[in-house]
C-alpha cells in the first residue's frame, strides 16, 4: 500500500513540477481581454452554469444500475469454473433481469436522443 | 525503506518511458495522418521532423498560463492533475514482460479500469470549471460517452477473466501461453477495441472535443503547461487500452523467437495502427448515432457474447 502511494506522488510531483517549470519560464501578463471567456471572439453573454439537457441525467442513471450488476459479475466470473451450472444459472437468471430493465428502457424511449 | 526506494526508482522510469512514448505516438500520429492525405507531415526539425515533439514541448513551456476570470479557480486547476494521474496510474500494473512489471496487484484488471475511469471525473472538472460553454457541453459529452461506453467495455473483458482465471494481469498474460484469447474472444475483441476507441475519446467517437463545432472541448480554455497534461493523457490513455488489448486478448509479451518486450510492444503498436487507420477513415458519428451504438449495439452484443462464454465454459471449461 505504502508502495502506492510512493508510485502516485511521484506523478503528482511530475505534474506540479512541470506546472513550475512552466511558472519560472512562461511570461505572465494578464490583460482583461486575455482573461474573459472565449467564445470564437463574441463577447459572453451571462453563465455557462445553466440548465442542460435531462438526457445526460437519464444515461447516468442506466449506467449506475448496469455498473453495479457488472461488479456482481466480476467475482462470479473468477470462480465460475468451480462452482459450474448452478453459477451460470444463477447469473442467467440476474442478466435476464437486467436485459429486461434494458428491453423496458428501450421501449419507453429512455434510450433515444432527441 | 528499501523497497519503497526501489519503488521510487522504478516510477521515475515508468515517467520517462511515458514522456518518450507520448512524444513517439504525437509524432507517429502527425506523420500516419499526413500520409493518409498525401503530406509530409512534419519534415523541418531534424531528420524527417523527429526532433519536432522536443521543439513544440519547449514552445508550450514558454507560453502564458491563463486562469480565465470566470472559471472556478481550484477545481479548473486540480483537473489537469487529475487528467494525468489517472493515465499514469494505469501503468502500475501493465505488464511489459515477465519481469518489466512495476508491481503486479492480484487485482489488475479491476485496478486498470478504477483509475482510468478517472478520467471522466478530471473531464467533467475541466468542463465544468471553465465556465465557458464550448467547454461545458465538451464536458458533458464525454461524460455521456465514456460512462456508456465503460459497460460494454467491462463486459467484454469478463470472459477474459473467466478463461484466465484470474484479475492480475501477467498471470491472464501467462495463461494464454498456448494460444491467445482472441482465438476464442474474437467478438469480445472486437466490442472491447470499439468500446475503448470511444473511451479514449477517438474519431469517430469524438464528439466530445469535435473541432469544427465546440473547436476544442473540455481543454477549450487550458494552455501552456496545462494543455500539455490534457494532451499527454488522453495519447497516454490511447497507449493504456491498445496495451490492455493486446495484454487481455493478444497474448500480451508472449510470442515466440523474439524477446517478450518486442513482441508486447509489436502488438501493442499494430492496434496503436490501427486506431489511426480508423481516425482517418470513418466519419464522426453524430451523438444520437454515438449513443445508439451503445446502448441499443454494443450493450445487448456484449451481454450475448459474455452469457455465451459462460455456457461454453460451464460445459468446456
Amino acid at each position: 500500500m505504502l508502495e502506492f502511494f510512493v508510485y502516485l506522488i511521484v506523478g503528482i510531483i511530475f505534474v506540479l513540477g512541470a506546472f513550475a517549470a512552466s511558472f519560472f519560464f512562461a511570461p505572465h501578463k494578464p490583460t482583461e481581454k486575455k482573461l474573459s471567456t472565449y467564445e470564437c471572439g463574441e463577447e459572453t453573454v451571462g453563465e455557462s452554469w445553466i440548465q442542460y439537457n435531462i438526457r445526460y441525467y437519464l444515461f447516468g442513471l442506466a449506467f449506475v444500475i448496469f455498473d453495479v450488476g457488472v461488479l456482481f459479475l466480476v467475482p462470479w466470473a473468477l470462480t465460475l469454473k468451480s462452482l459450474g451450472m448452478f453459477a451460470f444459472l444463477e447469473m442467467a437468471f440476474f442478466l435476464g433481469i437486467l436485459f429486461l430493465g434494458l428491453a423496458y428502457a428501450w421501449r419507453k424511449g429512455a434510450l433515444e436522443w432527441i | 525503506m528499501i523497497p519503497l526506494a526501489i519503488m521510487l526508482f522504478k516510477s521515475v522510469v515508468v515517467l520517462a518511458f511515458l514522456a518518450v512514448t507520448t512524444m513517439f505516438l504525437v509524432y507517429l500520429e502527425r506523420k500516419v495522418s499526413a500520409h493518409f492525405q498525401v503530406r509530409y507531415g512534419p519534415m523541418r526539425v531534424g531528420w524527417h521532423g523527429s526532433l519536432q515533439l522536443i521543439a513544440d514541448a519547449l514552445k508550450l513551456l514558454m507560453k502564458e498560463d491563463i486562469i480565465p476570470k470566470m472559471a472556478d479557480k481550484w477545481v479548473f486547476l486540480t483537473a489537469p492533475v487529475l487528467v494525468f494521474v489517472s493515465a499514469y496510474l494505469a501503468y502500475l500494473v501493465i505488464p511489459f514482460s515477465p519481469f518489466l512489471v512495476v508491481k503486479d496487484l492480484n487485482v489488475g484488471v479491476l485496478y486498470v479500469l478504477g483509475v482510468t475511469s478517472l478520467t471522466v471525473l478530471a473531464i467533467l472538472m475541466a468542463g465544468w470549471s471553465s465556465n465557458n460553454k464550448y467547454a461545458l457541453l465538451g464536458g458533458l459529452r464525454a461524460v455521456a460517452q465514456i460512462i456508456s461506453y465503460e459497460i460494454p467495455l467491462i463486459l467484454s473483458i469478463i470472459p477474459v477473466i473467466m478463461l484466465a482465471g484470474s484479475l492480475s494481469l501477467s498471470r491472464i498474460v501467462e495463461a494464454q501461453h498456448t494460444f491467445p484469447f482472441i482465438l476464442l474472444q474474437p467478438l469480445g475483441f472486437l466490442l472491447y477495441l470499439l468500446s475503448a476507441t470511444a473511451e479514449v475519446n477517438r474519431t469517430p467517437f469524438d464528439i466530445p472535443e469535435a473541432e469544427s463545432e465546440l473547436v476544442a472541448g473540455y481543454n477549450i480554455e487550458y494552455s501552456g503547461m496545462r494543455f500539455v497534461m490534457f494532451f499527454f493523457a488522453e495519447y497516454l490513455n490511447m497507449f493504456t487500452v491498445c496495451a490492455l488489448a493486446a495484454t487481455l486478448f493478444l497474448g500480451g509479451w508472449q510470442g515466440p523467437l523474439l524477446p517478450a518486450p518486442v513482441w508486447f510492444f509489436l502488438k501493442t503498436y499494430f492496434l496503436v495502427l490501427v486506431l489511426m487507420w480508423m481516425r482517418w477513415t470513418l466519419p464522426r458519428l453524430r451523438i444520437d448515432q454515438l449513443m445508439d451504438f451503445c446502448w441499443k449495439g454494443l450493450l445487448p452484443l456484449s451481454l450475448v457474447n459474455l452469457i455465451l462464454s459462460a455456457l461454453w465454459m460451464v460445459f468446456y471449461g
